[in-house]
């Protein structure tokens, strides 16, 4: 019996009858894949996702953590809070994959996917401060690729840069195995406090519920289906309906209106409209609460005329939000839509029945109307059985290295598209409105001022294609660890991170298989560094023709310091400055792992995935500590492209980096991809060595010169680059598409 | 003192103009356009962002906005305006300043910072420099460039009304210092009056010194300069 057969049969169990077409539709859409997690929410119990710093965990619109309070900062050097020493200040979290809308239509699938990842911050009574977008895409030197690549980071910039929320950080991969199946993944951070917080939880029968924003049209139907299946050959033209198309100015509006109204205290509970429309939204609403409500279909203000009530009913018309309002309030509700030019239609009662909607046409009275849909709301958010999927183990390759020549090598890796500049996207995006931005897109971390809890909060975001695709479970464990590298090494305490998993067709065991090892990486390494999961998004089905995407464990994650300052990737030329490799146990013991390196990637080798150190959370805790000492003069986490790459990144025109290492591996010295490592240039080396003792090697590799040239000897091999010859290598991606 | 902030739907540089001019003490508010311009009002900014989505033409549709006809007839009356980057374009629209704002050489939008050379220092909102001081300010726009036919840039320089031009670090014009394509490398430039400046880079950006550089002050204290007047 098919998946869609057995649904069948027991929604008539459950119905005692036959479910009308709306009925039928609105169990197609939220019993999908996508908005049920049929397939994913066996393994996601996996994750830790709680902590005193928790205050609304997974399963709401966005999640919602309270930032330390850095008033009382006994516990010494580090500015560590003490624990439980929450501010009344909050951040909301929250992240989404745009996958298959971005393949059909980059421009609009990329856009919207901002739009809906800023309404789930708005639902929190939050205002978005932060976006973050990881973006994968096949390989760079496909002419479909870079088309992809173009028309999404567009989107996102027309659409970000338009309603004001800076776009502080992010990822960009090419792997050939998304050509037919690019991501999207769009994290979100907003701001509230205590007394703003509203929640996805129906409050009270009686209460009315209001429908918010641009009017609805028949765009987007069926998008909550369209993201459960493969993507097919001909998805570019027969799926374009189902992708939505944005815009940035209602979506500005609602986002102030939103603002006022949380201001006033107007709202009792909220909901964005996303994944199968005002159904959605609505009926998730009340379930929540444990009530039912009565919606007539024909008071939602249209943009179209005739619309059916199914096509009312799910429509992914954009810039649309669900309230509960107290009767009371309704008019004031009103006003404030009127003064941003909003639509605003009463809709309905939030009831202690069934989930029913209503419709009647125009001209009908009132004795004409019909009962479109009378569910249990609960049944229908909840009551999908959940797939008890086969998997494989995945295998992983054995060793076959490539000859090595140093230069080849620093050129090919450096002049990666991988791991080369992305300044050709972020100029693209505004990321400094909100005058909040003081370390920009570029560096290890972002970090923006929450001057109303007086800390900083650095940001990084992304995954690792290359390494999930050579060891899902060991891979994922590494994008964990090097997001919170990512973090310490501008000094900040890794507060919580949300995940956005994508995987291929999970009804194939191997696909499976690879799916179920990134979640438990991602869980297990969390869980180590005590860094809570408190949100997430889940998108599978990223199979086409060209088969499934390597698995990709997006991950954003946060963290706190009590300043607003922080290293500087790019060395200073200072005479007195030693360059330290800290954490490089691989180094120590001159044995290296290469496996899913950009290094065996570009000389085409594969080997087994490196070693993670045990002790991960007092490395990340001395690199913290260290990246806030006084003596220290520029941190840059190791990771992507290995020690080659992040010096070349430190190398400026007026510093140069004159660095030696002992190895008998130059290969495995410059291109292993172990994280947990970085490059500190500093004028206390010793006090350095003194923190890290006891936690991992550090190792004294050189020191700046004034020449602006890279100069490296690694075992019996030297290099020499110029500044502008690594920039020149690294802004490949600009040099191309310029 | 206080200057009106005008926010119009899809401003989005409003709440960052108000703080960075209460950072320089100096009181701010925002104004929602519908609700005209408080009795009183000591200055206005126009802020950045993309009023009314940028639908039309950058600035075009917030430029016939009534409370444009007030802030025209204050300026008149000496009440300082500064437009900033979406703030700017509704500038030219209206007819506040001269020339208008389209789109970038690169045709995309470019979020930097870039080098200005400040043009002559006895205006308000140059003050605080000397003439051919070089200033770092953040820009953010896609329709940035400067466009003017070259009889009326040519009675534009000669009035002394270019206030700010890319250059180099060192002051140097030159066309890789130009970010968006601008005529003769105008950044800034004044209207009939000189209480009446727009420009592309933000100032509010380069003010709170927590976020960077504080090269912006200066602009912003202009608001001060012609209160004391």
């Amino acid at each position: 019996m098919s998946e869609a057969d057995s649904d069948h049969e027991l929604i008539v169990a459950e119905l005692g009858r036959e479910p009308t077409p709306a009925e039928a539709a609105l169990f197609e859409n939220l019993w999908s894949e996508h908005c049920a997690y049929r397939s994913s929410r066996p393994l996601l119990s996996a994750f830790e996702s709680e902590g005193e710093q928790v205050v609304v965990g997974p399963g709401d619109d966005a999640a919602v953590v309270a930032l330390p309070s850095y008033d009382d900062t006994s516990a010494g050097d580090r500015d560590i809070p003490e624990a439980g020493s929450n501010s009344d200040v909050y951040i909301t979290l929250g992240i989404e994959s745009h996958n298959h809308p971005s393949y059909v239509d980059p421009f609009d699938g990329a856009a919207t996917g901002v739009g809906g990842i800023v309404r789930d911050t708005l639902s929190m009574g939050a205002y978005p401060i932060a976006l973050t977008d990881s973006l994968y895409f096949g390989s760079f030197d496909r002419e479909h690729s870079r088309y992809l690549f173009e028309g999404v980071v567009d989107g996102i910039s027309h659409y970000g840069n338009c309603i004001g929320v800076p776009t502080v950080g992010g990822s960009v991969d090419f792997h050939p195995d998304y050509e037919g199946n690019p991501l999207v993944n769009v994290a979100c951070v907003g701001l509230l406090n205590e007394d703003r917080l509203v929640t996805a939880v129906a409050q009270e029968p009686g209460n009315k519920l209001v429908l918010v924003g641009n009017a609805t049209g028949r765009d987007g139907l069926g998008g909550a289906s369209f993201a459960s299946e493969d993507l097919a050959e001909d998805a570019e033209t027969e799926d374009r309906p189902a992708v939505q198309v944005g815009d940035p100015y209602a979506e500005k509006l609602l986002i102030e209106a939103n603002e006022q109204l949380i201001d006033e205290g107007l709202i009792e509970s909220a909901r964005d409209l996303g994944a199968a429309g005002l159904g959605g939204a609505s009926s998730e609403l009340v379930a929540k609460g444990g009530l039912g409500a009565h919606i007539e279909l024909e008071r939602v203000h249209q943009r179209e005329p005739n619309m059916t009530p199914l096509e009312i009913l799910l429509a992914e018309s954009q810039e649309r939000m669900c309230y509960e309002v107290e009767p009371d309030n309704v008019d004031r509700v009103r006003e404030i839509a009127d003064r941003f030019d909003l639509g605003c239609s009463v809709i309905g009662d939030v009831t202690d029945g069934n989930y029913v909607c209503t419709f009647k046409e125009d001209e009908q009275d009132e004795s004409e109307r019909q009962t479109v849909v009378d569910v249990d709301a609960e049944f229908l958010g909840e009551g999908a059985p959940m797939n008890d999927l086969p998997w494989n183990e995945p295998a992983e390759a054995g060793t076959e290295l490539p000859e090595f020549d140093l230069e080849t090598a620093f050129d090919a890796v450096v002049g990666s598209p991988n791991t080369a500049s992305k300044r050709w996207v972020y100029r693209q995006y505004d990321h400094e409105v909100g005058v909040r931005t003081s370390v920009p897109p570029g560096d290890d971390a972002a970090l923006i001022a929450i001057r109303e809890a007086e800390c900083g909060l650095a940001i990084a975001a992304g995954a690792a294609p290359n390494w999930t695709a050579a060891n899902p479970e060991a891979g994922a464990r590494a994008v964990a660890l090097e997001n919170a590298t990512n973090l310490a090494v501008k000094g900040a305490t890794p507060l919580a991170a949300v995940d956005c998993l994508n995987g291929g067709n999970p009804e194939k065991p191997d696909v499976y298989g690879g799916f179920k090892g990134i979640v438990d990486g991602l869980a297990g390494m969390c869980a180590e560094l005590s860094v809570p999961i408190v949100g997430g998004n889940v998108s599978l089905y990223n199979d086409s023709v060209s088969g499934p995407i390597p698995p990709t464990p997006t991950l954003a994650m946060v963290g706190t310091k009590a300043s607003y300052e922080a290293p500087p990737l790019a060395a200073t030329a200072d005479e007195d400055a030693t360059l330290l490799l800290v954490g490089d146990d691989a180094l120590e013991a001159d044995s290296f792992a290469l496996g899913g390196s950009e290094y065996l990637v570009q000389q085409d080798g594969t080997d087994r995935f490196p070693t993670l150190p045990e002790n991960a959370p007092a490395r990340l805790e001395a690199l913290e500590t260290v990246a806030n000492d006084d003596s220290t003069l520029a941190t840059h986490d190791v990771s992507h492209g290995g020690l080659a790459v992040s010096l070349a990144e430190m190398v400026t025109e007026t510093a140069g980096l004159a660095v030696s290492i002992e190895t008998d591996s130059p290969a495995g010295a410059l291109f292993h991809e172990t994280p947990g490592r970085a490059l500190v240039l500093t004028t206390d080396p010793e006090s350095v060595r003194a923190t890290f003792d006891g936690v991992a090697p550090v190792a004294s590799i050189g020191a700046t010169t004034t020449d602006g040239t890279l100069s490296v000897t690694v075992g019996e091999d030297t290099l020499e680059r110029t500044a502008g010859e690594i920039s020149e290598r690294r802004s490949v991606i600009e040099a191309e598409l310029e | 003192m206080t200057v009106s902030v005008i926010r119009f739907g899809g401003s989005n540089c409003d709440r960052d103009a108000v703080a960075a001019l209460e950072h320089l003490d100096i009181d701010a508010e925002i104004v929602w356009h519908e609700d005209g311009l408080p009795e009183g009002t000591t200055g206005i900014v126009l802020p950045g962002g993309f009023s009314y989505g940028d639908y039309l033409r950058a600035g075009a549709i917030a430029a016939h906005s009534p409370i444009l006809e007030e802030v025209r007839e204050a300026a008149k009356n000496g009440v300082p305006v500064l437009g900033v980057c979406n703030g700017a374009q509704v500038g030219c629209e209206s007819g506040l300043t001269d020339g208008v704002f389209t789109t970038n050489e690169s045709a995309r939008f470019q979020c930097e910072h870039v080098y200005l050379r400040v043009e002559r220092d006895d205006t308000p909102w140059t003050a605080g420099y000397e003439t051919g001081d070089v200033i770092e300010i953040p820009i953010a726009h896609g329709e940035g460039r400067y466009e003017i036919d070259d009889d009326r840039l040519t009675q534009l320089e000669t009035d002394g009304r270019v206030l700010f031009r890319y250059c180099d670090a060192d002051g140097t014009l030159s066309a890789e210092a130009n970010p968006n394509g601008s005529k003769h490398n105008v950044a800034g430039v004044l209207g009939d009056h000189e209480t009446v400046a727009v420009m592309m880079p933000h100032p509010e950006r380069a003010t709170l010194p927590d976020v960077g550089g504080t090269d912006g002050q200066a602009i912003l204290r202009g608001f001060e300069r012609v209160d004391r007047q």
